[in-house]
């Protein structure tokens, strides 16, 4: 292997770690920028999402196989269901506590995380679940490099939920209202928009998204368990920092920028993999005390 | 829609229940009435170990060891009003110092104490120091990665911490010649830590610096408004947090003479903020209670044993809806 063929095949493991990355990014920041809330029971929507696939695909796929027919259609009925499971989440827990102190909402959600992540834990009763699809290493191979179709569509796809979400935000009505909600609230509810429904369906959106990454997870490690959601809520949170909170051209940005500087990372040779963690919250800790804004992120005038 | 307007002003329900809970705070508010209840306790704690077998003295002793890492946390998320979600990583940081220097480097027990203390400190002033500028999100958030961080550092250096395994032989304590190996001798040990937690965190609460942490805590922008150097007394608050935890984390090597990484997992940290809410946030005899509940109630409640944490999460969530000020709440005037 080269220095460009290692070059390549990291650019390609970084855009796949990028873009789980981005997708979970994506709904803590649009959580965020909406309701100035981290919710810290995102990762574990991810998690559940990897579940919920695992679930549909084991019983879709006497249907309609378990190659890419099967997996499109899972994608689909898994982001449905746990965007739905999202917006129930937001409707029992956080709803009561959006005039609450600060310090009370965030722990509401460390409380959401620990149901979602224990009942998925007393449910599997701890194991490791293959998740077993009909997907082969079939691919493009150039010199000592092999991409497969594999990872060629579940960066495409991230591309298109990007684009999708993009003119969801800027070309509808309801896009519209959720910018509006993140820059005052109190004057949206005097304009006559329902603040809870839009709330409400910026949760169903970001636990979608988080669903669809949990999903790919699955496709492509083969295996998934309950504590899968836990260090990746923790990078994603990453990424939403260095592409700055609050804003989704950032979180797509930060989650590339993240996914990219792991992969290259670990190739440093006192880094290696055992290392990838500390080396990712490493850089969070340094990012918050040079750039705390962010790549994209407004720098935020009132502490009200 | 309606739910989620500002809310107006706070309507006080006086049902009966409420009346009768009002005069049990006050009864319990009332400074005799406090020393007279401490004065029992602290009694009957020193008779325990001649009437108890060793399986009350291990869990009291558990529960004493979660009273101080609860009193800790308070000053951190009761006192000062800020969300730490990795406190067992300064646990860990007192437990692996004092693991490391006497089974590796041969030191006395009581000489690694200061150095835990050393070392708590300067976790906190790593971890604090640049988060604590930023909003108080933002520390929860770190905080976290934190304790990941912490646990993955012990488990990759093999060499100094043992690994995954973790290290075992540590070292037993002695006091003026008497080895502590015995649980009644860990049993006395973390009731005289106990007493001095409480000691220090009711002499903090009423100084200066207590009464700086509830003004930045109700009203960060007054606080400062008024000269108060609002970093500068979070950090305090972590840093004492901190070397509470860590000095808790030596007696906890020293007792159980085997620690490993997983012993300081999210769920510790978890688990004593649990202790902390249930107990309520910034009420010292609150911390007490809260530390018992969480000791007690998998050792009551033996069946639902792996389901414990997903209670606690369902009774987190209910506490902050129903019940944000904790089974015993803060008066304020």
């Amino acid at each position: 292997m080269t220095v460009f063929d290692i070059t390549i095949q990291q650019i390609v493991n970084g855009l796949i770690l990028g873009s789980f990355y981005t997708l979970v990014a994506l709904g803590y920041s649009m959580v965020y920028g909406i309701i100035k809330l981290l919710n810290f029971a995102h990762g574990d929507v991810y998690m559940v999402g990897a579940f919920v696939g695992f679930a549909i695909l084991s019983f879709l796929s006497g249907l309609l196989g378990d190659q890419w027919a099967g997996i499109l259609a899972t994608m689909v009925l898994a982001m449905i269901a746990v965007g739905f499971l999202g917006v129930l989440i937001q409707r029992l827990a956080y709803r009561p506590m959006l005039s609450a102190p600060r310090l009370s909402i965030l722990i509401t959600a460390v409380g959401v995380s620990l149901v979602l992540f224990n009942s998925v834990m007393a449910a599997t009763y701890g194991e490791y679940k293959a998740f077993n699809t009909g997907l082969d290493y079939e691919g493009v191979t150039m010199g000592h490099i092999h991409i497969t179709y594999t990872q060629m569509v579940m960066v495409a796809s991230t591309a298109l939920l990007m684009v999708v979400l993009h003119l969801f935000i800027s070309r509808t009505i309801y896009g519209k209202a959720m910018r509006a909600i993140s820059i005052d609230m109190d004057a949206c509810r005097l304009m006559g928009i329902d603040v809870n429904k839009i709330i409400a369906l910026t949760f169903f959106v970001g636990s979608a998204l988080a669903a669809a990454a949990g999903v790919m997870a699955g496709v492509y490690y083969g295996s998934i368990h309950f504590f899968m959601g836990f260090v990746i809520g923790l990078k994603a949170f990453t990424a939403a920092v260095i592409g700055g909170i609050g804003s989704i051209p950032g979180a797509m940005l930060g989650g590339l920028a993240l996914g990219l500087l792991e992969s290259f990372g670990t190739q440093i040779p006192w880094v290696g993999t055992e290392w990838k963690d500390v080396f990712a919250f490493g850089l969070l800790i340094l990012l918050l005390i040079f750039k705390p804004t962010g790549i994209l992120g407004r720098t935020e005038i009132e502490r009200m | 829609m309606a739910d989620t307007s500002p809310p107006a002003v706070p309507v006080v329900k006086k049902g009966g229940l409420a009346v009768l809970e009002e005069r049990l705070f006050r009864c319990f508010d009332d400074r005799r009435n406090r020393y007279g209840a401490y004065a029992l306790l602290v009694t009957s704690s020193l008779a325990i170990p001649f009437v108890g077998d060793n399986y009350v003295l291990e869990i009291l002793t558990n529960s004493f060891f979660y009273i101080i890492l609860c009193l800790g946390l308070n000053i951190v998320v009761g006192f000062a009003g800020l969300l730490d979600l990795g406190y067992a990583a300064f646990f860990a940081v007192g437990a692996y110092t004092t693991g490391i220097l006497t089974s590796h480097y041969g030191w006395n027990f009581w000489l690694t104490i200061p150095a835990a203390v050393v070392f708590s400190i300067m976790a906190g002033v790593i971890i604090g120091g640049p988060t604590l500028r930023l909003r108080s999100d933002y520390l929860a958030i770190v905080t976290l990665g934190f304790g990941e961080i912490t646990r993955i550092v012990a488990r990759n250096l093999k060499d100094i911490t043992g690994g995954a395994s973790g290290l075992i032989g540590i070292n037993r304590p002695s006091i003026f010649g008497l080895e502590l190996y015995q649980i009644h001798h860990y049993y006395y040990a973390f009731f005289a830590l106990v007493v001095l937690a409480l000691f220090v965190s009711y002499r903090l609460q009423h100084s200066r610096l207590g009464r700086a942490w509830q003004y930045v805590r109700e009203d960060e922008d007054a606080a400062e408004a008024m000269g108060i150097d609002r970093v500068a007394i979070k950090l305090y608050a972590y840093i004492i947090g901190a070397v509470f935890a860590g000095v808790a984390g030596c007696f906890f090597a020293a007792k159980m003479t085997a620690i490993s990484p997983e012993t300081f997992q999210f769920m510790q940290s978890a688990t004593i903020l649990m202790a902390v809410v249930l107990g309520g946030m910034g009420k010292i005899p609150g911390m007490i209670v809260g530390a018992l509940a969480l000791v007690l109630f998998p050792e009551v409640f033996r069946e639902i044993g792996s389901m414990r944490m997903l209670v606690f999460g369902v009774v987190l969530i209910l506490m902050m809806i129903f019940r944000p000020q904790g089974m015993w709440p803060e008066r304020r005037n």
